[in-house]
């Protein structure tokens, strides 16, 4: 019996502790934020938080997660979290939709960390996360449009 | 070369047909007329809804509900269709509640024959039909104020979710609910014009936005029902094959593995879990008779289709003399070009939810061709039709893979052996290795130029697999498929003689129809083609095309604005500039290209585009739209190829089949021709042209042409 605390809540997951997070998560915790895409780490749609580190939940076994705490986009703090979304709004990014969580949840590290990232570092903290719908112009402009929200908040 | 196509999708289609659904002239002739009467499976839900037609259900206290017939893939028309009901119902979209359409006749796409989301025709199938269903709604809400008031409805107008009078008398719609249940609908509705617009072609917020970035919104693999099992399905390493011995007894063996079911097209393990079944399945031990399919090899298949490409093929288009003086012009300019296989890659990996309440099926998951799903699955589970029951999810990418049975038809016939509902996720390997691919396509371009260099005569052959050939074989006849012709048939230029002619070849590998369908492929040939004529003949590739645009306005506008925009003639030093232009789905566009060498290949720095699809309905989509095309276009026509060896496909995972990623992506620059005629596609205008207009610039830059994609490739 693995023992997790996912969003701020305890949990607990009695099957393979190889079993990667993001099927706990989905399968067994309905939690359906975190996409599958690819199961290798390549699309970056599945990415949740460890302890705050942006990872691949697809390639994470549960086991990794004991004594961490996993968060997704239900999860993560309320200043950034409010920022991401209400930017990823009013940029309306989303066309499919399906890879966006996971984009998000990479962008909400950089912006944790670097609220005001140039373009560099927005591509370098976001180009593991495939989005086949095209709407990479409207992540960066999101991305610096929550950054700045962020920034005003820390003010 | 031995067929590799599924018979079973076939039988269901046909078997489809033979019921009428899908009348074999539908798809090409737009002939079927379609009614607001609500499909059955709406009408008891509206038992209480007043007022309702198959678009709109509005109840006493006044709670409006609109019905989305079409599948939302990124593409936006579960805001899109709302906005044109919404505009002559006189209601805000804020405050709508929308609802996915089951499957029925009412919601046929009049386009296609169907109830399909494809061609890029939502919009244009919807546009009158959606907007009189809202002011045939309105009107009745507006005849009952009138009856109410005892007043003529002359005085009486629908405004912002109440119907008024001139006295200033007011009537909330849901007030006026069950009076307007007892008129009768009215035959003809008057729509407004568009100086009235409130909601077409004004900024809108996505109707599905909010849910998307909250993770809300349900799409098909994140369906849940009560005791439900997760499947991983073996299928045969070549498509087409079958299990011949399965030992499932170390699958069963795994720690969580519930069970193992077997059905036509494999072995499918079941857990709670994806991984556990998964973990199953890699435990089966199972003979696989391959199949015919086995014999598949990709060198093969393309000199297979070289030795086709020698028939006659059907003429889709003769204008003058054909070909017939082609010898003769001052100067012949030949060339061929070639596109591989593609997969379609949704980033949502097929899946499908399936359960069986009370000897009805219902079958729950991103779904583009409703009609299909129900009739097919029918047949696969040997249920009839109407015990079938289609609910559509927000699909995670579609492309055209997602209007394939194959996978609606597995969940069903996996919960029924398992007797409980299933939900059947593929692996991304199973996905890529398990496709409808975009067909291999060689295209054989002839043209001829008088003495003083004007193009006189136009030749293209294409020689490919037919994908209506396999899915909706009664539309193909004397060979002709009318889809293998877009983007050459509706030739834009003005030669005098021209002739379209297509080889249908079955190569044995499956096919399916891939966003923008033969545009993209014809598209890539005709305008490259037409540069390596502008380079024979001297001519600068925008005057050229301009030249044999004459007349046709819409067409010049883009490609003049475009070359403005771009700034061609202008290109900085170690850049050039590419072009290409085309009509598509009622649609004109140009694009321009902007490249740079470096060691790797080319570098696309920048893509301008310029279209004209007559009235924007949704213009922030409609750019979005148009963005994503190009960008699909870009990432597909750059790096990627499906290959077969020994009938098992190559690539199975981004690493061999690689995604546009952000640090790739140009800058991309698009600009809508204001117009105010009828709207015209856009879900796939964006991706043919990118590719030509690249190639383009690359043989301006470089002197080397490239007839061949993925472009990439040419440069390894």
């Amino acid at each position: 019996m693995l023992k997790l605390n996912v969003n701020g809540k305890a949990a607990s997951f009695d099957g393979d502790p190889e079993t990667p997070i993001l099927w706990v998560l989905r399968d067994h915790l309905d939690v359906t934020s975190p996409k599958f895409g690819c199961g290798m780490a390549l699309c970056g749609a599945c990415t949740v938080h460890l302890d705050g580190v942006p990872v691949r939940s697809c390639s994470t076994p549960a086991s990794a997660a004991v004594g961490k705490k996993i968060t997704t986009i239900e999860g993560l703090p309320a200043k950034v979290g409010k920022a991401l979304q209400d930017a990823w709004i009013a940029e309306e990014v989303p066309q499919c939709g399906y890879c966006q969580t996971g984009q998000m949840m990479s962008a909400a590290a950089l912006i944790t960390k670097n609220p005001n990232p140039t373009e560099a570092e927005i591509v370098g903290a976001m180009d593991g996360n495939v989005c086949r719908c095209g709407t990479y112009h409207r992540i960066q402009k999101a991305i610096v449009r929550a950054g700045k929200a962020v920034s005003r908040a820390k003010a | 070369m031995k067929k590799l196509n599924s018979p079973v999708l076939n039988e269901k289609l046909e078997s489809s047909n033979r019921r009428g659904f899908l009348k074999s002239t539908g798809a090409l002739s737009g002939a079927l007329v379609i009614g607001f009467h609500l499909p059955a499976s709406n009408a008891q839900s509206a038992a209480a809804a007043q007022v309702a037609n198959a678009f709109v259900k509005i109840d006493t206290k006044g709670h409006i509900t609109i019905i989305c017939h079409r599948s939302e893939m990124g593409q936006g028309v579960y805001t899109s269709m709302p906005m044109l009901v919404a505009e002559e119902l006189e209601v805000p979209l804020s405050a709508v509640k929308i609802e996915m359409a089951p499957s029925a006749p009412v919601y046929i796409n009049a386009m296609l024959g169907g109830q399909i989301t494809g061609g890029s025709t939502s919009v244009r199938d919807a546009w009158t039909k959606l907007r009189e269903a809202g002011a045939s709604a309105r009107t009745l809400l507006v005849n009952a104020a009138a009856d109410t008031w005892k007043v003529p409805a002359s005085e009486c107008s629908a405004s912002n979710g109440s119907v008024v009078h001139k006295s200033g008398k007011k009537l909330a719609y849901g007030a006026l609910v069950a009076k307007a249940s007892t008129l009768k609908a009215p035959e003809k509705v008057t729509l407004k014009g568009a100086k009235d617009w409130k909601i077409i072609g004004k900024p809108q917020a996505r109707l599905d936005t909010a849910a998307k970035v909250y993770g809300k919104a349900q799409y098909g693999i994140d369906v849940k029902k009560p005791g439900m099992l997760i499947a991983s399905l073996a299928q045969a390493p070549v498509i087409g094959g079958r299990a011949v011995k399965v030992n499932d007894a170390k699958a069963r063996a795994v720690k969580g593995v519930v069970n193992v079911v077997q059905i036509g097209d494999g072995v499918a393990v079941l857990a709670k879990d994806l991984y556990t079944a998964k973990k199953g399945r890699d435990a089966l031990e199972i003979e696989w008779d391959n199949g015919a399919g086995v014999n598949l090899n990709s060198l093969e298949i393309e000199s297979e289709l070289r030795t086709a490409s020698v028939n006659p093929g059907a003429i889709m288009r003769k204008d003058g003399t054909g070909i017939a003086n082609l010898d003769k012009a001052a100067k012949k300019v030949e060339a061929e070009y070639e596109l591989p296989f593609l997969a379609h890659a949704t980033l949502e990996p097929v899946n499908c939810t399936a359960e069986f309440i009370n000897g009805e099926c219902h079958i729950t998951g991103p779904i583009q061709f409703q009609q299909g799903a129900q009739y097919g699955v029918a047949a696969g589970i040997s249920l009839p039709p109407e015990k079938v029951f289609i609910h559509t999810t927000f699909l995670g990418g579609g492309y055209g893979r997602k209007l394939e049975l194959d996978f609606q038809i597995q969940a069903a016939q996996i919960a029924k052996a398992a007797g409980k509902p299933v939900k059947l996720i593929w692996s991304r390997e199973d996905d890529m290795t398990h496709d409808f691919y975009r067909p291999v396509s060689l295209h054989q371009m002839a043209a001829g130029l008088d003495d003083k260099g004007a193009v006189t005569t136009f030749y293209s052959k294409m020689t490919s697999p037919s994908v209506t050939a396999r899915a909706f074989p009664p539309v193909v006849q004397n060979g002709k498929d009318p889809f293998m012709a877009e983007g050459s048939e509706n030739l834009t230029y003005k030669i005098p003689n021209v002739v379209v002619e297509n080889v249908i070849h079955d190569t044995g590998v499956r096919v399916g129809y891939w966003r923008s369908v033969s545009n993209a492929l014809n598209a890539f040939a005709v305008e490259s083609f037409v540069d390596e004529i502008a380079s024979a003949s001297k001519k600068d590739p925008v005057a050229l095309r301009m030249e044999m645009l004459k007349g046709d306005t819409r067409s010049i506008n883009v490609l003049k604005l475009a070359a403005e925009k771009a700034g061609w003639g202008k290109a900085a030093a170690g850049r050039a500039l590419g072009v290409a232009q085309m009509e598509c789905y009622g649609t004109h566009s140009a694009v321009v290209a902007e490249v740079s060498m470096t060691k790797a290949g080319p570098k696309v720095h920048k893509i301008t585009a310029v279209v004209d699809c007559g009235t924007v309905v949704h213009p922030d989509q409609a750019h979005a739209q148009i963005e994503s095309g190009i960008l699909l276009g870009f990432s597909s026509g750059m790096k990627n190829v499906i290959t077969f060896k020994d009938g098992r496909v190559e690539q199975s995972n981004f690493d061999n089949y690689p995604m546009l990623r952000m640090s790739e992506t140009p800058v991309v620059d698009i600009t809508f021709v204001q117009s105010a005629a009828s709207p015209g596609g856009l879900g796939e205008v964006g991706v043919p042209l990118v590719m030509p207009a690249i190639a383009n610039a690359v043989a301006t830059l470089t002197g080397k042409r490239v007839r061949k994609l993925p472009l990439m490739a040419q440069f390894a």
